[in-house]
């Protein structure tokens, strides 16, 4: 190729492979990308979104570590929602509507500033290992390319098998190519492979709907975004999405079909996400349920097709259309592309270590849905963590591992190496401990500090860190050094229906109040002077407003999470030996061999390792 | 397994012994046994005394004593585990062991998990490997035996209760978080009186198995009941008759009982506590005296007082210097009713078969209590005060296979998850977020997991949550 021997070789040019060669470039190894099909980098091959409920904030935590998808997210949305405003700070959650091809196009100029990665169109069909060691890779056109790494972002490609209705064909995505020969490869050199199915819903066109029978979703009011940056600013206009609904007649139909639906006549055996069901599966499991709701997603600012969201389905494509035909404002609907259902390879994430390099083949490293998950952003923080730890193995750097009560992205990784998982993995504010921590608008103070000792994150995202925690903590002296006079303040105590004051308080005690927001404060004119004469915005008196009404519940939980002990961080030995421990239970020593836990703390997350096999194997460990 | 903690716990073998040893290890084993520990010398103080020295002294909760105790001074890193530890040697009996732990607990320690001291020593680099080894066979083993105790302890289905229980919590975590991970959702949320619902009752099968833990202890340890009564009234008598044994002494002196002597006798399948007291008749001896102190402390650690008198005696002693000696017996009644708040009081008079019962009826009536009238020679009677006794145990909880909680372990995670509860509660009547709430239903839910040894949770919630509602676009 262009170099004589590459640090990083990334396949695969989706979200995973598009974070994980653009981290390891920017870290300034010589990396190539080779995909299949240059004209598809930086595809949404489902729903035109980004973020949501746990996956925003795992944008925010890309973007503070220096990755690039909430930057190109803020570039090409098209409409932005914070939700679960009413909840905790912890639960608040940026999502985004994009523009699919906007996206795209963005991640494809955004990788060719760098100048250190070097692009190939074929298809990688195989590795070049040696002695447990990968030294390249082979494309179908006959090439072998050297590289100290690589890192596989194969995406649904592996074998993928495409179905609708009692028709199937092989493809990684509607309308392209399945990868052939990785899979055969990997199995080949000891990897376990599993299968996996996940579906996606018609797109239709826009102009053939009638939105006076669905419902309006506009955006935010006062829009956010998702990068901490200068570089993206907020949306001046947004595109609305509609809500309508499938009705008990819609059902009928897609049930008459179902004996020709591949998830009911045996044709798909392989698991699919149970909170991501296909419509037919809806219907079917839920069968008291007289209707579902589905959300009208524009693609773009000027294209007409449109996103069905809530109608994944697998059937024959007349059915689809005829049973769409039947819900509200969809009665001349008329299909762009069908809904489709596919299974592909993947491999079971127990084979990686923590920085997602494979324990079998050493500068081999696994990410996104190969690894067993779903979602974009659950991608894309794989490919940038295993693009950040290619980089490092390839350089002499230490690994570059997130903790749990760290980052979303540490309980992302930990579950899937530790516990493994049985169908697409997505993420949950539940699945982390010490969500309480793990805040949006935190991820810049978590990340950020780390990223810049990497060398991932500029000096001007360091600085801008720094600007904003000290305008947040000098606000808070001055919150808490400002008295106020009971007079002053009643009136508006008295309106939000919270008691009044009877003597002098400092301000900050005000703010306490879960009825007052900082924003009421501004009627009280030395505050509004304040934050006027200082040039705070909304980030910064939003980080006040939260430490004052949440700071029980994080110190709390910070005291859980340091609970974490010098005991729990006990490394235990890469080649220990569990068989000989026989006073383990057998299911313990069997999965403990199979997982290889790092510390102490990861084997108790192990099922079927239980309290007294930890007190065993604490026992049996030297120091 | 947090070595910031100060834990606690018996290390010699539950039950009653001679005496037995309580382990206090952890940064904070000195200020929380400084709060219940003075020694009797005043120039000593827990503060000064040097690593490897013993202190004698009083365990005391508010002014009471509890016991008189010695401790065995370790500093840090000098111990078994390397913490700082005091190893408290304590009398023997079931209930001064239970007071001592449950007082450290109070003042900041927790119970101590199974091998935790070992693993402590050999985080503190105590142990080679070798001998660290030799342990580990230990702890393994003791964990069977431990694990078939659990076993035998899960009457009616503990394990399977706490399954439920867990289960209804579960369940009510999903339905927070419900609102939280999936708020985009066309699902129906809960409402707030619903959870509130799911909560009472939650608090109440655990307020039972907790309450249940008295039931429990009674069935491993036995009810304690004092016999109380006048030198001579009988009480080794009856007790023999009880035991069907002659075991303690029995003379015609009065007053030969002086110690107390604890009798385990099984009546109806229930274990008894027989504790043989010296009586409270004011005397002018001086070991008779210590003897009535013992007496009121004995009462005092008793379910059940069983005052015992002579019937004889009403005929006997009444006239002497001209006193009517039912008055005597009735101002013993009165000032054990005072002493026995809370507890059974049994009034029983012995020797009925000594007396014409014409004679003494009237003496008898001004006593105004419902007596128990038997003879322990003649064996009369006995088998009315054996009813009365075992009507003391909740049978009922037994027969009907209802949850039985007899492990202090499990008891403190009842404790723990039910104030967890409390917590969220609390927070539901405060309306706070449920991000907040489910901080503390998932400490409940890892107390009632540390039991059953279920500790994945956000698998469950979330698999609970996929299970119920129709989630996802």
């Amino acid at each position: 190729m262009y170099s004589e021997e590459y640090d990083v070789i990334v396949v695969g040019g989706g979200h995973a492979g598009c974070e994980a060669a653009a981290a390891a470039a920017n870290l300034g190894s010589r990396t190539l990308l080779v995909t299949m099909n240059l004209q598809t980098i930086g595809q949404m091959s489902c729903n035109p979104a980004m973020g949501g409920v746990a996956k925003g904030q795992i944008v925010r935590e890309i973007d503070a570590l220096g990755g690039m998808s909430g930057i190109i997210t803020d570039k090409t949305m098209i409409q932005f929602r914070m939700l679960n405003r009413s909840k905790g700070p912890a639960m608040w959650s940026p999502r985004a509507q994009s523009d699919r091809m906007r996206f795209a196009e963005e991640w494809r100029l955004t990788l060719e500033r760098i100048p250190i990665l070097d692009f190939y169109q074929d298809m990688v069909t195989g590795l070049i290992v040696d002695k447990n060691r990968v030294l390249g890779v082979r494309t179908s056109l006959g090439s072998e390319i050297k590289s100290k790494s690589v890192v596989l972002t194969n995406g649904t490609f592996l074998n993928g098998l495409i179905h609708i209705g009692e028709k199937q064909f092989g493809g990684g995505r509607a309308g392209e190519r399945a990868a052939k020969g990785i899979t055969e490869e990997l199995v080949s050199l000891g990897f376990e492979a599993g299968r996996m199915k996940t579906g996606t819903p018609p797109r239709v066109d826009g102009r053939s709907l009638d939105y006076s029978k669905m419902e309006e979703q506009p955006g935010d009011e006062m829009p956010e975004k998702f990068s901490f940056s200068w570089e993206t600013r907020p949306l001046e206009k947004q595109r609305s999405c509609h809500i309508t609904y499938t009705s008990a007649e819609v059902h009928d139909v897609l049930r008459k079909g179902f004996d020709r639906s591949p998830m009911f006549n045996g044709q798909i055996q392989s698991t699919g996400p149970r909170y991501c069901p296909s419509i037919e599966d809806k219907i079917n499991r839920f069968a008291d349920k007289d209707r579902h709701q589905i959300f009208v997603e524009p693609e773009g600012w000027n294209t007409v097709e449109v996103y069905v969201n809530g109608f994944s389905t697998s059937l024959p494509d007349e059915i689809q259309s005829k049973a769409l035909r039947m819900v509200p404002g969809f009665e001349n609907v008329k299909i762009f592309r069908p809904g489709y259902a596919i299974e592909y390879d993947y491999f079971p994430p127990t084979q990686l270590k923590y920085t997602l390099e494979t324990k079998l083949v050493e500068g081999l490293y696994f990410a996104g849905q190969i690894n067993g998950t779903t979602g974009y952003e659950e991608a894309a923080c794989q490919g940038l963590m295993a693009g950040i730890n290619a980089h490092n193995k390839v350089h002499g750097r230490s690994e570059f591992v997130l903790e749990r009560e760290e980052a979303y992205i540490g309980v992302l990784i930990d579950d899937l190496i530790t516990k493994g998982t049985e169908e697409p993995y997505r993420m949950f504010t539940s699945r982390a401990e010490f969500r309480i921590l793990l805040r949006q608008d935190n991820a810049d103070v978590r990340l950020t500090p780390r990223a810049y000792e990497l060398g991932l994150a500029k000096e001007d995202q360091i600085k801008r860190l720094e600007q904003k925690v000290n305008k947040v903590t000098e606000l808070e002296k001055w919150l808490s050094h400002e008295s106020v006079e009971p007079e002053i303040l009643n009136p508006l105590l008295e309106a939000k229906s919270t008691s009044p004051l009877k003597q002098k308080v400092k301000l900050n005690t005000v703010l306490a109040r879960p009825q007052i927001e900082l924003v009421d404060l501004m009627e009280y004119q030395p505050l509004a002077n304040y934050i006027l004469d200082q040039g705070l915005g909304r980030e910064e008196w939003e980080q006040v407003e939260i430490k004052e009404k949440y700071q029980g519940y994080i110190e709390k939980e910070r005291e859980n999470a340091k609970k974490l002990t010098r005991l729990e961080d006990l490394s235990i030995p890469e080649d220990f030996d569990y068989t000989k421990l026989k006073s383990l239970s057998y299911e313990a020593r069997e999965k403990l061999s199979k997982v290889r836990p790092v510390t102490i703390k990861q084997a108790k997350r192990i099922s079927g390792v239980s309290p007294s096999d930890i007190s065993v194997l604490l026992v049996y460990m030297g120091r | 397994m947090r070595m910031e903690d100060t834990i606690c716990a018996l290390s010699t073998p539950q039950g009653m012994g001679a005496i037995a040893m309580i382990r206090l290890s952890g940064p904070e084993a000195f200020k929380i046994f400084n709060q219940v520990f003075t020694p009797f010398r005043k120039d000593l103080s827990l503060k000064t005394a040097p690593g490897y020295s013993m202190l004698f002294g009083k365990i005391t909760e508010g002014n009471k004593t509890v016991d008189e105790v010695m401790a065995g001074i370790f500093r840090n890193p000098h111990s078994y585990t390397g913490e700082d530890t005091i190893e408290i040697s304590c009398h023997g009996s079931t209930y001064i062991q239970e007071q001592i732990l449950k007082l450290l607990i109070a003042h900041g320690a927790r119970l101590a998990e199974p091998g935790e001291y070992t693993m402590r020593a050999f985080a503190n680099g105590k142990m080679d490997l070798s001998q660290a080894e030799a342990v580990a066979d230990l702890i393994a083993s003791e964990s069977a035996a431990s694990h078939r105790v659990a076993l035998q302890q899960m009457r009616g289905g503990f394990s399977e209760e706490i399954k439920v229980l867990r289960e209804e919590l579960i369940n009510f975590a999903s339905l927070v978080e419900l609102e939280l991970d999936f708020a985009e959702e066309d699902v129906e949320f809960a409402d707030r009186q619903q959870l509130q619902d799911l909560l009472e009752k939650i608090k109440k099968v655990l307020k039972r198995l907790i309450d249940s833990f008295a039931t429990g202890n009674v069935i491993k340890n036995g009810v304690p009941v004092a016999i109380v009564g006048a030198p001579n009234a009988g009480k080794s008598t009856l007790l023999n008759t009880l035991l069907n044994e002659e075991r303690a002494i029995v003379t015609e002196v009065a007053g030969t009982t002086r110690d107390a002597i604890e009798d385990e006798i099984s009546l109806g399948g229930i274990k008894f506590r027989f504790i043989d007291t010296a009586g409270i008749r004011e005397t002018e001896d001086v070991v008779e005296s210590i003897g009535i102190r013992k007496t009121f402390e004995k009462i005092e650690q008793s379910q059940v007082v069983l005052y015992l008198f002579n019937v004889e005696s009403l005929v006997t002693l009444s006239g002497v210097e001209g006193q009517d000696f039912s008055e005597v017996i009735k101002n013993e009644i009165n000032q054990l009713k005072a002493k026995t708040q809370g507890k059974t009081l049994l009034i029983v008079a012995n020797k009925m078969d000594l007396v014409d019962i014409h004679s003494v009826e009237s003496s008898l009536a001004n006593l105004d209590a419902d007596l128990l009238r038997i003879s322990a020679l003649e064996k009369t009677g006995i088998e009315e005060l054996i009813q009365c006794l075992t009507a003391e145990v909740n049978l009922e909880a037994l027969n009907s296979n209802q949850t039985i909680v007899t492990n202090a372990r499990h008891y403190d995670a009842l404790n723990k998850a039910f104030s967890d509860i409390q917590k969220v509660e609390e927070g539901l009547e405060n309306q706070i977020s449920g991000d907040f709430l489910a901080m503390d239903i998932r400490e409940a839910l890892k107390h009632l997991g540390s039991i059953i040894g279920e500790v994945e949770t956000d698998r469950d919630i979330l698999g609970n949550i996929f299970g119920k509602f129709c989630i996802g676009k």
